[in-house]
């Protein structure tokens, strides 16, 4: 009866990898960084990546925007489309050629640089090796500005309660959760107020919204029902995966409150007068 | 590969959509999910509130299973030899027809017609119940869950809380159409009527029937927790107990247990150990007081050896079927366990399934998921849930005849449409130009969106390009810059 498993390698199981330990940060801020914009931001809130260069350049940072940057590959990535993934990928690898950090206005498109170009990759060790470093040096936004730049923001808006929603790969793959509140405590007239269930997904999960609408949309009824129930003015969130998803379900259900995406919500409150933005 | 196997569908599993769809709307099931499983959720981080010594607890939980996968053969052998020495029989089932004819002919030769279940989910996985009914045997359940639904001809919801989904108010009212008791809405009065019912059915029943949480190699150890009582008599008052379960749940020796259990009623329930921990090793011997006559073990494949054979779906098989994925999954806590069709729901069934079934019968099992990755985090055996879920969709989307076959149904989901549109996107996204033009004309004509988007429009509003986008913002400003 047993044979058949002989024939399996038995010594190709798999152990779990070791927990990471926490991401050691340059001691200084760099000169120069890339700017990853991402493809949602790139088409639907393309503000939030200008106030991201606006933020950075603020710390005397200069920008650097790639003009060949698309997407990271994510979309296909989770849908099963691998091989398409990897062409994707493959594309935007050749983009930092210079060893400067890459900043992403996206939680989950940092981790896909971060956690699974390896896996794309894992059969090609020349490429590999460009991931380990591409992965070294990539962060997302709110934890280049709280880690790597430490930015001390001063608050010039108006009293007001925000809630943070924050994306499921984000949270769990780059702590943004942590990294977004602490920038909004930096703020001294927001109020940064719970929801219900604010760990929960909000439903999108990329092709997982067209694939299964039904549950998708009770996920993301029940999220905005919460952030309505918070009594929060605003609502913050630095992945426009999830703002789109939200702010559309907000639009359809003619719910006053609109997501925003963290950097511009900090650029906005933290210049000392209005300047022309762009 | 698993040419013996035969599948045994429960056909709802291909509408896990429809089905879906339906229990979303059942704002009872809605609500009594919810509130069990928040509850669930607060009780397991509570009996394991230090997170270095809960996160040290799953990696060695990890280890043991991945030391315990990596001398399968060797230990199941080894299992086999000592069990048989002590008296246990030892059966080899490839599949669930196989298991059920197994159990089907213990059953006649003892002539047998009453036969008492504890709680076994490999049981649920051979349809057991129905397969003894036909041949003209009762088996009734004895865990107060599988008792309600049994009564209420339903699946089970949950694998270790099998009618989480019903409140008291309905299990009162299921005991007073069912069993003739008057209305109550008092839990104690309800289990208390239950389990006067079920006493008498143990001193009656010709076999007792019962699954394993661990099959302990070096020592012929049967292992089996409960919190009820109903595991202990049904291996332990009728004279025959059959345990069946799958080939995975085995282990080296009982010091792996150790960790193990720790995680598993932490995991489970909150608790820290369970009431029962019952571990058996022989049948009744001569001079002792109780104890079955003969005690057999079913050891079932049924697919498990295909995601063996797999390095990275070999993790499935760490399971150790604790529940802690399903409590913590946003969408098996808003649809049920019952709208997927297959025994095992939830993030667990959705990587399981595909191997007892086929993917060609469970579809759209890996795609219902956001692959929020809330299941992967709390798993006490660190199986990486979202990573086997995203390659079960490259399972399901690969050319049916691409080699090597890596899983029955291989391909299920495969459309040369959709292959298509995502080639399309490869190259919209990997040369500049494509892109460039792509992104300018949405900006310059997002006026143009229409308003019904297909499924994306039954939730949101249409998203509306913006009309510049970052590249030419990003470059204007940069330009001016320098």
């Amino acid at each position: 009866m047993s044979d058949q498993f002989y024939n399996a390698a038995p010594q190709e199981t798999l152990i779990a990898p070791p927990r990471k330990s926490a991401r050691e940060y340059p001691a200084s801020p760099p000169n120069n960084v890339y700017l990853f914009g991402t493809c949602v931001v790139d088409l639907f809130f393309p503000q939030a990546g200008m106030d991201a260069i606006h933020l950075l350049e603020r710390e005397g940072i200069r920008v650097d925007f790639p003009q060949g940057q698309s997407c990271c590959g994510q979309p296909a990535y989770t849908s099963g489309y691998t091989e398409q993934a990897r062409a994707v990928a493959r594309s935007q690898l050749k983009l930092f050629a210079n060893d400067w950090p890459v900043v992403v206005t996206s939680g989950s498109c940092a981790g896909m640089f971060r956690e699974h170009y390896a896996d794309l990759f894992k059969d090609e060790p020349d490429t590999l090796l460009q991931i380990q470093n591409l992965a070294a040096r990539t962060y997302e936004l709110a934890e280049f500005l709280l880690h790597v730049c430490k930015v001390q923001l001063a608050d010039h808006g108006a009293p007001t309660q925000v809630a943070l929603h924050t994306s499921c790969s984000a949270r769990r793959e780059m702590n943004t959760h942590l990294h977004a509140r602490a920038l909004l405590g930096q703020l001294s007239q927001v109020e940064r107020v719970e929801h219900d269930h604010e760990s929960e997904c909000c439903g999108f999960g990329g092709t997982f919204s067209i694939r299964m609408p039904d549950i998708s949309g009770a996920m993301v009824a029940d999220k905005t029902q919460s952030l309505l129930a918070s009594g929060a003015q605003q609502v913050v969130s630095a992945d426009c995966g999830c703002l789109m998803n939200i702010n559309g379900a907000f639009e359809k259900q003619n719910i006053p409150l609109l997501g925003q995406h963290l950097a511009s919500f900090l650029w906005q409150r933290t210049q000392v007068k209005q300047e022309p933005r762009v | 590969m698993n040419s013996q196997r035969i599948h045994a569908v429960d056909i709802t599993a291909r509408n896990l959509k429809a089905n879906a769809r339906l229990s979303l709307k059942d704002q009872q099931l809605r609500n009594n999910m919810r509130s069990a499983m928040d509850s669930l959720i607060s009780k397991r981080i509570i009996s394991m509130p230090d997170e270095d010594e809960r996160e040290n607890l799953r990696e060695l939980g990890n280890k043991v299973r991945a030391s315990a996968l990596s001398q399968l053969p060797d230990l199941l052998e080894l299992l086999e030899a000592n069990l048989t020495k002590q008296d246990i029989q030892v059966h080899w089932a490839s599949s669930t027809e196989e298991a059920n004819a197994i159990v089907l002919d213990i059953a006649k030769a003892r002539n047998a017609t009453q036969v008492i279940k504890g709680k076994s989910m490999v049981s649920e996985e051979m349809g057991m119940n129905e397969h003894l009914t036909e041949h003209g045997i009762e088996a009734l359940e004895s865990d107060m869950g599988e008792y309600i639904i049994q009564l209420d001809n339903e699946k089970p919801t949950h694998i270790i809380m099998p009618a989480i989904h019903k409140n008291a108010e309905q299990v009162g009212r299921l005991f007073e159409h069912r069993l003739a008791l008057p209305y109550t809405n008092d839990v104690d009065s309800l289990i208390q009527s239950a389990r006067g019912i079920l006493r008498e059915k143990f001193f009656h029943a010709d076999i007792g029937i019962s699954g394993v949480n661990f099959a302990v190699a070096e020592t012929g150890t049967l292992l089996l927790v409960e919190n009820e009582g109903n595991g202990r008599m049904s291996t332990t008052v009728p004279p025959v107990h059959i345990a069946v379960t799958g080939i995975e749940k085995v282990v080296a020796n009982l010091q792996d247990t150790v960790p193990l259990l720790s995680l598993l009623t932490r995991s489970a329930l909150g608790q820290g150990i369970t009431t029962y921990v019952n571990m058996i090793s022989a049948p009744r011997q001569p001079g002792e007081l109780d104890g079955p006559e003969e005690v057999h073990l079913v050891l079932l494949d049924n697919g498990r050896s295909q995601a063996f054979a797999d390095s990275e779906l070999r993790q499935t098989l760490n399971c150790i079927r604790c529940g802690a994925c399903m409590n913590h999954c946003p969408v098996y806590t808003r649809m049920g366990g019952q709208a997927y069709g297959t025994v095992y729901p939830g993030p667990i069934g959705k990587i399981i399934s595909p191997h007892l079934l086929g993917l060609e019968n469970t579809p759209d099992h890996p795609s219902a998921s956001s692959l929020c990755g809330a299941c992967g985090e709390v798993c006490p055996v660190k199986i990486p849930i979202p990573a086997l879920l995203r390659r079960l969709r490259e399972e399901n989307v690969k050319s049916p005849s691409q080699q090597p076959q890596i899983m029955d149904g291989q391909g299920s989901r495969y459309s040369s449409k959709e292959r298509l549109l995502w080639k399309g996107w490869q190259y919209f996204n990997s040369v500049p130009l494509l892109y460039k033009t792509g992104t300018f004309m949405a900006t310059r004509f997002a006026g143009l969106t229409p308003k019904n988007l297909g499924p994306w429009t039954q939730h949101h509003s249409a998203p509306k390009a913006a009309a510049r986008s970052l590249h030419e913002l990003a470059k204007a400003h940069l330009e001016k810059k320098s």
